[in-house]
């Protein structure tokens, strides 16, 4: 356990270095950390601490949010396919941060962009909760998802082509496939409350979802209160999903891909799932948003292509597997 | 000493009554065995006693603090619902939550008790091994040893043997009966009349949702509960390996 | 002189429609339905000729000559409307949807499709090409003269040229392959995109953005309601930038489409790089 904790913070640290250095500006590696750490009225200076820096804290944050939460629905849900994005989550999310853009709360409100998201995010959950049941069954859930993402992309797209803004229009591609290109400090003081709320509300949820692997019914009997399990997981899940999809849009199977190669090292017990699918996420977001770099460097590819393109054959995968349980 | 004490216990699902007024007490070194065709509401009972659902009137259990009842009362249901590939050893040490709080690893006392409940339920070999891939009479086991390690005076099994082949089911409910001799409680749902009648030290008989009868098993399993219960013709014998029972053909 | 070739290029679309045999009457009832050859037709047309132009020709952020469009019939661009008005000509541009296009094209109405301008001789080309269709030949003769007059004052030969970029909502850039890209040359300035390898434009990164320091910084037009898109515009290192250099905003209906109102939007940054040499 330790030792994964130390290899994988290791693999973090290490990304979270190329990601600082790994740009389409070509700036040597000794240099371009100098001048972050150093710091001078250059432009070097301001390319490390305005793009880079927020760049791959961003990724570091949304990365963990997304890994966490994912870690947290499978635990409550009972299922590895439960995931954010796909379930709908980061839908809703979406459709709330384009509301509070568009109707000016986002400008006018501070932390009004993840709030509503928030609230968009908290609709969302809460419809799958209440859909899916206690326990997620896999047909339920993804046809649940389906509905409630088609039903959120379908909204957002009618909030952005409302807008007299000529650009708005385009946007849904952002809000579906997410990016953290050119983002800034802003954004990370924006995102960060609501996400530092939701990492602590779902770290106490690790005793309830070990006890959850033996059903409700033996979890309630161990003294683990279901109504406030669930009511943490909502709101707790909601804060990281809503607060990462403000910012960065919606990033896709981040939370399905992390807990599933995770889930053997940490014996499947789903509370050390919890804190290794956060740092997992971390490294998986942080390896992505290098990848978009580097693949198609002045193409601003979107960050949701390259995860989706881990996340979807392994979540077909899944469902090859768990179709006998679909039926 | 009274373990569970229950008294005008009612529970109503959509206006139906499944319980109505159920009183009993249970003490220490009891096994109970819990009778009834199916929709009796003997799950139904375990559940409102243990205070997981809705119910009226009162049980000793279900009105403690959900610490304390994690403590007093361990719970077996019936679906043997294990969500994820853990290892035996973790899913036995999952019987320790009510004594640890969140984030906090396993003490020696926790080691000591989970070490125990592997013995007793013959599994220090299975230890290791992931408990979804056992065949279901050993899953059943680790389920039992788990609620052992629960370290409570009083177990509430659902059915503890539905599924299980004969030897399983025989060693099953030894076990049982060993734990209440070892001092403990235990009230055990089951189908298999003869199996709880040669094990149990007492019987529980629920029919439509009320007790039909309570009592040591040859008082409580006579031919005529047995035609008028369970619409059944059954053959009733004390040998000198205790009562043998076995229902015969259905009464038209 | 390459008049034939102009005309087969912008009447091209004439060879597939019967209906409308060459040399016969000029058009009488022209409709427009796109921005840019809205601004051509109106600028060419004889009084009357012209009938209605496109819902963005009166909109006064993207057009130049919003005041002039309310004149006319307002179009969306949909064949059925566009034929209910019984054109005998329909001007788009190779941007318009091809299936309203077609449509009309079967509907027997003759379409003459005009290519958007890459560059400031394009916007001569277009002029002629205009008159050429609306059988205003002399007229188009005449301002393009004109325009040749103006553009030759305005491109005052400058001792030094100043780095300049372009950058808009998304974080795009324009090239000297583009017709802004003239615009900024024909201004006097040198494209700082091109010089990181953006010739044609495209998505420029914010931190190479950072690494040219431009000279003069030319930010794209903001539009009203909110968007994601434009948010990059308020970006600390846009907004350092800005600070630090001369900056100016582009004005979209002086700069997207090829018409003699680019040279305002000359005119404007030639002022600008004045500034960027008194530093």
């Amino acid at each position: 356990m330790e030792r994964l904790a130390i290899g994988m913070i290791a693999v973090a640290l290490a990304l979270f270095l190329a990601a600082l250095t790994i740009g389409p500006a070509a700036i040597g590696p000794g240099e371009s950390l100098r001048a972050l750490i150093a710091g001078d009225a250059g432009p070097l200076t301001l390319v490390m601490r305005e793009i880079r820096l927020p760049r791959a804290i961003l990724a570091v944050m949304v990365g963990a949010s997304l890994g966490l939460a994912g870690a947290a629905m499978q635990g409550y849900l009972r299922n590895p396919l439960a995931e954010p994005g796909l379930i709908g989550i980061s839908g809703t999310a979406a459709l709330g941060a384009v509301i509070s853009i568009q109707t000016g709360l986002a400008a006018s409100v501070a932390l009004g962009l993840p709030a509503m998201a928030l609230v968009g995010a908290l609709v969302g959950v809460a419809l799958v909760v209440a859909l899916a049941g206690s326990r997620g069954s896999s047909l339920t859930m993804i046809l649940a998802g389906i509905a409630i993402s088609a039903l959120a992309a379908a909204l957002t797209s009618l909030v952005l082509n409302l807008s007299p803004n000529p650009f708005a229009a385009n946007e849904i591609v952002f809000w579906m496939m997410g990016s953290i290109a050119d983002r800034s400090m802003t954004h990370v003081w924006i995102a960060l409350p609501f996400m530092a709320l939701g990492w602590m509300i779902l770290a106490t949820l690790g005793r309830g979802l070990d006890a959850l692997t033996l059903g409700e019914d033996a979890a309630g009997a161990m003294g683990i209160d279901l109504a406030r399990l669930r009511l943490k997981l909502i709101v707790g899940t909601a804060s990281v999903v809503g607060a990462a999809t403000s910012v960065a849009g919606a990033i896709g199977f981040v939370g399905l891909v992390v807990p599933h190669i995770l889930r053997p090292f940490v014996d499947a017990q789903p509370s050390r799932l919890l804190w290794a699918s956060a740092m997992g996420g971390a490294i998986m977001v942080l390896a992505a948003d290098i990848a978009v770099r580097l693949i198609l460097p002045d193409r601003d590819l979107k960050l949701g292509v390259v995860t989706a393109l881990v996340g979807a054959p392994l979540f077909l995968h899944l469902i090859y597997k768990t179709r006998r349980q679909l039926a | 000493m009274t373990l569970l004490s229950v008294e005008q216990l009612s529970v109503s699902l959509r206006d139906r009554h499944v319980l109505k007024n159920i009183t009993f007490a249970v003490g220490t070194g009891e096994c109970v065995g819990l009778l009834g065709p199916n929709g009796a509401g003997k799950t139904t009972l375990m559940r409102a006693a243990l205070g997981l659902i809705p119910h009226e009137g009162s049980s000793s259990i279900a009105s403690m603090d959900p610490a304390e009842r994690a403590r007093t009362a361990a719970w077996i249901p019936q679906t043997r619902e294990i969500a994820w590939p853990v290892t035996v050893e973790r899913l036995v040490m999952l019987g320790r939550i009510p004594y640890m709080a969140g984030g906090q690893r396993p003490k020696v006392d926790d080691h000591e008790n989970v070490d125990a409940a592997l013995a007793a339920m013959e599994l220090d070999g299975l230890r290791n091994r992931t408990a979804t891939r056992l065949s279901g009479g050993e899953q059943a086991r680790v389920l039992i040893a788990r609620a052992l390690a629960q370290d409570t005076p009083l177990i509430l099994a659902d059915e503890p043997v539905a599924g299980l082949d004969p030897a399983h089911q025989i060693s099953t409910m030894q076990k049982f009966a060993g734990l209440a001799r070892a001092g403990r409680s235990v009230i055990v749902s089951a189908h298999d009349l003869g199996l709880a009648a040669r094990h149990c030290t007492r019987l529980i008989l629920l029919s439509g949702g009320s007790i039909a009868a309570d009592g040591p098993p040859d008082e409580v399993l006579t031919i005529e509960r047995m035609a008028e219960i369970f619409g059944v013709r059954a053959f009733f014998q004390d040998t000198e390996d205790g009562p043998v029972f076995q229902p015969l053909e259905v009464i038209q | 002189m390459s008049l034939s070739g102009a005309v087969l290029c912008a009447a091209s679309a004439f060879a597939d429609s019967a209906s409308r045999p060459k040399g016969v009457e000029p058009p009488t009832r022209v409709v427009s339905m796109n921005l840019c050859t809205d601004q051509l037709a109106m600028i060419v047309a004889a009084p009357g000729q012209l009938h209605s132009v496109s819902y963005l020709a009166i909109d006064p952020r993207g057009s130049a000559m919003a005041e002039e469009a309310k004149a006319y019939e307002i179009n969306r661009g949909l064949a059925e409307e566009i034929y209910l008005m019984q054109p005998d000509l329909v001007i788009a541009d190779s941007f318009s949807k091809r299936a309203t296009i077609d449509m009309l094209e079967r509907l027997g109405i003759p379409v003459a499709v005009f290519d958007p301008a890459y560059g400031l001789d394009e916007v001569r080309d277009l002029m002629r090409e205009m008159g050429e269709v609306l059988s205003r030949e002399d007229a188009a003769q005449a301002l393009i003269e004109d325009f040749d007059r103006r553009l030759n004052v305005l491109r005052a030969q400058t001792k030094r040229r100043p780095s300049a970029a372009l950058y808009y909502a998304n974080g795009y850039t324009s090239g000297d392959r583009t017709l802004a890209g003239q615009i900024l040359v024909a201004a006097g300035f040198e494209n700082a995109a091109v010089e990181a390898g953006f010739a044609s434009g495209g998505f420029l990164p914010l931190e190479v953005l950072a690494m040219l320091e431009p000279e003069a910084l030319i930010v794209g037009q903001r539009y009203p309601g909110k968007s994601r898109s434009e948010e990059i515009l308020d970006h600390p290192v846009v907004q350092t930038l800005r600070a630090d250099h001369v900056s100016g905003a582009i004005t979209d209906r002086d700069w997207v489409c090829g018409t003699p109102h680019v040279l305002r939007a000359i005119e404007k940054l030639g002022g600008l790089r004045e500034e960027v040499l008194a530093d």
